[in-house]
């Protein structure tokens, strides 16, 4: 499957972003975690957002598929929807939201009483309303692709951290997603098993998938990433091509965050 | 003591009768509807609506602040005083109900909150609406947790049914009773109820253990 099958947009042209996010804001009480962010992410692109924590960036991408209701700005996906936050929002518009974007979890997620393969028909049958049959032969297929089509019908507690989380990706890209969202997906992860999900997700780059990732991997963020922007409290402080951003960084607080990084001891 | 063989030996099938016709539907039908009235208690008190939270927070406050027999009388003897007039079964089922959609209605409520909230966003994500995310990712999830709380309120229940022998239903202990009025044997014929109350929790007791190892088969052992 590559991303060509996925529901091409009723309008809007080929070159528009495939989500613009303009003058996000987001406060927990006090706290204002998201001062006015701008995003855009282009047809085929892998924008990484790094930063430390706190800084905002796993808050932008719940914004983008509606899992926090921002108070304030707008997210527009190409051929809709676009919806303007900071007044009561139909929950219509953010089903719609939802339907953009795949997401994958730090903790993977996972539906423990359903087997693998439950979970990744679940979403194409229940809520799409495809055949079962179909839906089934696509599970199949995408668990071949990561390596996982002898686990089908096994339970997610008998899977590895790294089976898991590679069951989450195919549970995402089932839904034949515009956009894929990964929240720091290899953080949980015991080392040895990060290089698996890592490789599943340059594949799919290599594809052509849309992707925004948090993460903290910088050398696969250079590696995979078409952009990289950085943020630090609630703002994007640092924006461009990975080798700018992580190399040689503009700014003082990119370059002190690379630095600590790269060298945490 | 002497034991009357015989009398135990002949009371024994109209006892365990009783039980098998009164007792034992009449906690099933009470438990069905009881779970239902619960869980719908429990959506009140978590819907996030304060009107409907208040409703469901007051009506568990009142079943489990009165007595169940109180709430019995009240149904089969206070109500024809405004001129509802229930039968003694129906009187009954509606008591128990009652009680056990009190009780019941914190057990699905506090089980639906131990289900991890990514489980939720898990099901958003994939775009699932809230009810269709509670009903295919919550609720089987919620069920298992609630599994052993929930068994011990039916056990209950199934004794508590006794108490209905004072408003009139033929039940196990109201034939036990009607055959130690007439036999004079109390000793004898209240042990046998005692003992045939029993065994019937014992096998329902194997019910839930079985059920638990049913909904816990996805779970690391």
């Amino acid at each position: 499957m590559s991303p060509t099958d996925s529901r091409t947009p009723p309008e809007g042209g080929a070159n528009d972003p495939v989500v613009a996010v303009t003058e996000l804001r987001k406060s927990f009480g006090e706290n204002h975690v998201l001062k006015s962010i701008d995003l855009s992410v282009s047809q085929g692109q892998v924008l990484a957002l790094i930063g430390p924590s706190g800084s905002g960036k796993t808050t932008v991408l719940r914004c983008l598929n509606g899992l926090e209701i921002p108070d304030g700005g707008r997210v527009a996906f190409r051929g809709g929807p676009s919806v303007e936050f900071g007044r009561q929002v139909p929950r219509r518009q953010l089903a719609a939201l939802r339907d953009r974007s795949g997401m994958v979890f730090q903790h993977y997620n996972l539906f423990p009483h359903r087997s693998v393969l439950e979970n990744i028909i679940e979403g194409p049958v229940q809520v799409q309303k495809r055949p079962k049959a179909e839906a089934v032969r696509e599970a199949e297929d995408l668990l071949r692709r990561v390596g996982l089509q002898d686990k089908k019908d096994q339970y997610p507690h008998q899977l590895s951290g790294g089976q898991q989380q590679r069951v989450g990706i195919v549970r995402a890209l089932a839904l034949k997603p515009a956009l894929l969202l990964f929240d720091e997906p290899t953080s949980a992860l015991d080392p040895e098993l990060v290089g698996d999900v890592l490789h599943v997700i340059k594949e799919l780059a290599e594809e052509g998938w849309t992707m925004v990732m948090v993460t903290h991997e910088l050398a696969f963020a250079r590696e995979v990433a078409t952009e990289v922007v950085f943020m630090d409290g609630g703002v994007v402080v640092e924006r461009g091509h990975p080798d700018q951003v992580l190399r040689e960084p503009r700014e003082e607080r990119t370059r002190q965050f690379v630095h600590r990084l790269l060298n945490p001891f | 003591m002497d034991v009357d063989w015989e009398l135990l030996r002949t009371s024994l099938w109209p006892i365990v009768r009783a039980g098998l016709t009164g007792t034992i539907p009449l906690s099933l039908a009470s438990f069905a509807l009881g779970l239902l009235l619960a869980l719908v208690v429990a959506l009140m008190r978590l819907s996030g609506n304060a009107v409907l939270a208040a409703m469901g927070r007051a009506y568990v406050s009142v079943i489990r602040g009165t007595p169940l027999l109180v709430q019995l009388f009240v149904i089969f003897y206070g109500l024809p005083s405004i001129g509802v007039v229930l039968p003694p079964w129906p009187s009954a089922l509606i008591a128990f109900s009652l009680n056990v959609g009190g009780y019941a209605a914190e057990i699905i409520r506090a089980a639906i909150l131990s289900v991890p909230k990514g489980q939720w966003e898990a099901g958003h994500t994939i775009g699932m609406s809230r009810g269709l995310t509670l009903r295919r990712v919550i609720l089987p999830q919620a069920a298992r947790v609630s599994v052993p709380p929930l068994s011990n309120t039916f056990i209950s229940l199934v004794k508590d049914t006794s108490l209905a022998s004072l408003i009139l239903v033929t039940e196990l202990f109201r034939q036990a009773q009607e055959i130690a009025a007439f036999s004079q044997e109390f000793m004898l014929l209240y042990l046998e109820a005692a003992a045939v109350y029993w065994v019937f929790c014992l096998v329902l007791s194997s019910g839930q253990t079985r059920l638990e190892r049913r909904l816990g088969r996805y779970v690391a052992h």
